[in-house]
C-alpha cells in the first residue's frame, strides 16, 4: 500500500478538532518551521521537494514562490485557491472537509515562508458547509496560539481569513480569484503584470491550490528530499486523485505519482475495475478540461509503454495521443457512454462558465455548445464536425485566461479520437437517439 | 528608447509602450485594429482580441518567439522585439476568427443602425469577414432599453468591449453602469436599469465601437454620410466645448467629440476633449456654435469616400 502523506488520518474520529489533530502529529510543521527554520529555508525545502502545483497547470510551487516580488514595506499575500469547480475534481473538498487543520497548518507554514501577514482562503460559494468547518478550525487555531500575534513565541504574526466566492468556475483562475476577492466582478486580469508582482490589492501575491498548500506540511516535516524520493523524475510526491465515473469503487485516492494507470483502474487498493463487468471505453485523466483518451491509449502510450500516473507519462505523445494529469479528476467511461453527449455536456459547462470578457471564449464556447447540442440531438451535419474543429482552433490560445483552452481541448480531443462516433450521430440520428454507439465499431485490444 | 520592428518597420519608442501604441506611432497599414482598447481610458483593452499579433522574437535578451498570439494593446514592447501583423498569415486567420466570433451574435442590422458608416465592426467585417455566416443557431436577443434620458442601449449589437463601463467608472461619479451575467448572456446594464444621470455619460456613445449605445436625439434622423462634419467650439463651463457638429444644410443633426483616426477622442491642450451632455444633446442651434471649418474624417469608413472602392479592386477575394 502506498504511503499517504495527506489523508492518512482522514478517518480518525474527531480529526476536525484541534486536540485530536494535534495528537496525531498536527502543527508539527508550524513548530519546526517557525522555531528552527528561516523563511528562505522553507522555500528551499519546497524547491527541493519538486512539488508541482496541484491545481491543474503543474507549475513547480517552489519556483512560483521564488518569483514573488519582495519590495520593502509592501505587504505580501498568500491566497489559497479553494474554488474547486472543475467537473470531475473533488479532492480539495474532501481534504478540507475531513482535515481542515491540515490546510490551516499548510497556510501558516507557507505564509511564513512567503512572509505574508494576512492570508486568505478563497472558497467556492457552493462549499458553504465547508466554510463553517474551516471557520471553526480557524477559531480553534487562534485560541491555541497558532494564528494571530506572535505565533509560538516566534514573533511572526498571521491572520487567516476565509472568503466564499459566488460560485463561478472562472474564479478558480488566479487573477479572476483576486478580482473576486477584492469584491469585484470575477473577470480574469490581463497578464502581465503577474500576481507575483501585482496581485491582491496591488500587492505581490501567491495563489496556490489547497492540495499544494497541504503538501507543504509533509515537505517541511520530512524534508524536501524525502518528499522528492517518492514518485518518478519530475513528478514527485503524492497526489490526490478524484476517481469518478463507471468504476467499482470511485472516490478520492492518495497515490504515489508513478503508479501505473492500469493499477489505478483495476488494482484492488484503488478503483477495482469498471463497474458491472463492462469494458473501458474512454478516460479523462485530469478533470474535464483535459483531452479525453480512448481505451487503447489509457493504459498504454502510443509508443506501447505503460502509462503511469505522472505529469510526463499522461502527457506522452502530446495532444495527438496523450492528455494531462491536470487537477487529478479521473473520469472513466464504460462502453455504454456516449462521447458526443459527454462532449456536449462539457461544452455546456464551459459555455455557462465563460466570463464573457473576451470574444473568442464568450462567443466560441456558446457556439460550440449549440453545434454539439444539434449533433447530439440528431440535427447535425458532417460539416458541423469540421466547423467544430475550426471554432476550436480559433479559440485555443487566443483568450485572456486558460478557460478558452480548457473549453477547446476536450472537444478537439473527442473529435480526434471518436470522429466515427460523431459521424454515426450525423448519419443515423434516429439510432443515435435510441441506443448507444458503444464499442461496436472500435476494435478492442486483446 | 527601445527599438521594435513591426512588419519590417523599425520604430523607436519609450520603454513600457505597448505594441499597439508603438504601431500607432508609426501609423499606416501596420496598425492592428482595436475594438476594446481606448488609449484615453486606462484599464481598457485585451478583451476583443482583434489586435492579436505574432511576436517572432521576444527581445534582444530573449529572442525566442512567443508561442501564442498576444494582444498588442496590453503587451509591452521590448527592445529588439520583432512583431508581425499584416505579414503574418497566422494573425490574419485568427483575426478573421475573432471577427467571425464578434459577428456570431451581432444582428447585422446595419441598414437601420445609426452607427453604420462609422462602425469599427463594419470595417473589420469588411476586411476579414466572409459573405456568409456559418452560424445557424438563434442569436441572443435583448430589447433595447433607455439608459438615461438621451442614451438608447441596443444590447443586441453590443460586442462587450467594456469601454462604456470604463467611461462610467472614470468620467462619472456614480458606479451604476456595468456588466450583468456572464458568458454569452453577459449584458451591459445600469444596475438594474437605473438611469444614468451624469453630465458626461454621453461620452459612452462616442466610445462605443458599434451601434449599441446611440444618441436618442439623433436616432433615425439621418445616415452619417449625408451629414457634413464641422469643427466647432462653444463656451461651456462644464467641458472643453470643442466638438464636431454634424450638419445638413443649416441644421445641426448631432454633436460628437472630436475623434482621431482610431476613433478615439482627441487630446486638446493636454486634456482629453470629452464633451458634456449639454453640448451633445441640447445645443442643436447653429448660433450657439462657432464653426471653425470642415472636419476631415480620415478613419477608413464610408465617410472617407473611395476607400472601399479601391479596396475592392485590389482584393478580388472580397468580391463574392
Amino acid at each position: 500500500m502506498a504511503r499517504k502523506l495527506l489523508i492518512e488520518h482522514a478517518a480518525v474520529p474527531g480529526i476536525t478538532t484541534y486536540e485530536v489533530y494535534r495528537k496525531h502529529g498536527g502543527y508539527a510543521s508550524v513548530e519546526k518551521a517557525l522555531k528552527t527554520m528561516s523563511p528562505e529555508e522553507v522555500v528551499e525545502e519546497v524547491k527541493k521537494s519538486g512539488l508541482r502545483g496541484r491545481g491543474g497547470a503543474g507549475f513547480p510551487t517552489g519556483m512560483k514562490w521564488s518569483f514573488l516580488a519582495k519590495p520593502e514595506g509592501v505587504e505580501r499575500h498568500l491566497v489559497c485557491n479553494a474554488d474547486e469547480s472543475e467537473p470531475g475534481t473533488f479532492k480539495d473538498r474532501y481534504l478540507m472537509e475531513k482535515l481542515p487543520h491540515l490546510l490551516i497548518e499548510g497556510m501558516i507554514t507557507s505564509s511564513y515562508a512567503l512572509g505574508a501577514r494576512r492570508s486568505y482562503i478563497y472558497i467556492r460559494g457552493e462549499f458553504m458547509y465547508i466554510l463553517r468547518i474551516l471557520e471553526k478550525a480557524i477559531a480553534e487555531a487562534y485560541a491555541n496560539g497558532m494564528l494571530g500575534k506572535n505565533i509560538l513565541g516566534s514573533g511572526y504574526d498571521l491572520d487567516l481569513v476565509v472568503t466564499p466566492g459566488g460560485g463561478a468556475y472562472i474564479c478558480g483562475e488566479e487573477t479572476a480569484l483576486i478580482e473576486s476577492l477584492e469584491g469585484k466582478r470575477g473577470n480574469p486580469r490581463m497578464k502581465p503584470p503577474f500576481p507575483a508582482v501585482k496581485g491582491l490589492w496591488g500587492n505581490p501575491t501567491v495563489v496556490n491550490n489547497v492540495e499544494s498548500i497541504a503538501a507543504v506540511v509533509p515537505i517541511v516535516n520530512e524534508g524536501g528530499e524525502a518528499y522528492a524520493a517518492i514518485g518518478i523524475e519530475r513528478s514527485t510526491g503524492t497526489k490526490l486523485i478524484s476517481a469518478s465515473g463507471n468504476l467499482v469503487r470511485p472516490g478520492v485516492y492518495e497515490i504515489e505519482l508513478g503508479l501505473s494507470v492500469e493499477e489505478f483502474i483495476y488494482g484492488d487498493d484503488y478503483c477495482r475495475g469498471i463497474a458491472n463487468g463492462k469494458k473501458l471505453k474512454a478516460c479523462v485523466p485530469g478533470g474535464s478540461s483535459v483531452p479525453i483518451l480512448p481505451h487503447y491509449l489509457v493504459t498504454k502510450t502510443a509508443a506501447g509503454t505503460d502509462r503511469l500516473m505522472t505529469y510526463e507519462s499522461l502527457a506522452d505523445g502530446g495532444f495527438a495521443s496523450g492528455s494531462m494529469l491536470g487537477s487529478g479528476g479521473f473520469i472513466v467511461f464504460d462502453e455504454d457512454q456516449c462521447i458526443v453527449r459527454n462532449t456536449w455536456n462539457f461544452a455546456r459547462f464551459y459555455a455557462h462558465e465563460s466570463c464573457g470578457q473576451c470574444s473568442p471564449c464568450r462567443e466560441g464556447t456558446g457556439w460550440m455548445e449549440k453545434v454539439l447540442y444539434r449533433l447530439e440531438h440528431g440535427n447535425g451535419t458532417l460539416e458541423d464536425i469540421s466547423l467544430l474543429e475550426e471554432i476550436n482552433k480559433k479559440i485555443e490560445g487566443n483568450t485572456i485566461c486558460p478557460l478558452g483552452d480548457a473549453a477547446a481541448w476536450p472537444v478537439a480531443a473527442a473529435i480526434r479520437h471518436f470522429r466515427d462516433e460523431f459521424e454515426w450521430h450525423v448519419k443515423s440520428p434516429q439510432e443515435a437517439q435510441t441506443r448507444n454507439y458503444g464499442l461496436i465499431q472500435v476494435p478492442l485490444e486483446a | 528608447m527601445i527599438k521594435v520592428t513591426i512588419d519590417d518597420v523599425e520604430i523607436e519608442v519609450a520603454p513600457g509602450t505597448t505594441i499597439l501604441n508603438a504601431a500607432r506611432q508609426a501609423g499606416g497599414e501596420l496598425v492592428p485594429p482595436a475594438m476594446c482598447y481606448y488609449s484615453k481610458l486606462p484599464g481598457t483593452g485585451g478583451k476583443c482580441r482583434t489586435c492579436l499579433v505574432e511576436v517572432a522574437a521576444g527581445s534582444t535578451a530573449d529572442p525566442r518567439p512567443m508561442p501564442k498570439l498576444v494582444a498588442s494593446c496590453s503587451t509591452p514592447a521590448m527592445d529588439g522585439m520583432i512583431v508581425k501583423n499584416k505579414t503574418s498569415e497566422r494573425v490574419q486567420t485568427n483575426r478573421g476568427g475573432v471577427v467571425e466570433f464578434l459577428l456570431v451574435n451581432h444582428p447585422l442590422d446595419c441598414p437601420i443602425c445609426d452607427q453604420a458608416g462609422e462602425c469599427h465592426l463594419q470595417d473589420l467585417g469588411y476586411e476579414h469577414g466572409s459573405a456568409k455566416t456559418r452560424y445557424r443557431e438563434e442569436r441572443r436577443t435583448f430589447s433595447p432599453i433607455d439608459i438615461g434620458k438621451k442614451i438608447k442601449l441596443h444590447m443586441n449589437r453590443c460586442i462587450l468591449c467594456y469601454r462604456c463601463v470604463a467611461v462610467a467608472n472614470q468620467l462619472t461619479d456614480k458606479r451604476v453602469h456595468g456588466v450583468l451575467h456572464r458568458g454569452e448572456h453577459a449584458e451591459i446594464s445600469t444596475y438594474i436599469e437605473n438611469a444614468i444621470d451624469n453630465d458626461f455619460s454621453g461620452n459612452m456613445i462616442d466610445v462605443c465601437p458599434v451601434g449599441a449605445l446611440t444618441d436618442q436625439t439623433f436616432r433615425f434622423k439621418s445616415r452619417v454620410w449625408f451629414l457634413k462634419p464641422y469643427e466647432a467650439e462653444c463656451a461651456c463651463d462644464k467641458c472643453s466645448g470643442k466638438a464636431v457638429v454634424w450638419m445638413f444644410g443649416n441644421e445641426i443633426f448631432r454633436v460628437t467629440a472630436r475623434k482621431d483616426k482610431y476613433g478615439e477622442v482627441e487630446t486638446i491642450e493636454d486634456k482629453t476633449a470629452w464633451i458634456c451632455n449639454d453640448c451633445r444633446y441640447d445645443k442643436k442651434d447653429p448660433s450657439k456654435w462657432n464653426l471653425i471649418g470642415p472636419r476631415k474624417i480620415d478613419r477608413h469608413s464610408v465617410i472617407s469616400q473611395g476607400k472601399y472602392a479601391t479596396k475592392n479592386d485590389n482584393n478580388p477575394k472580397l468580391i463574392r
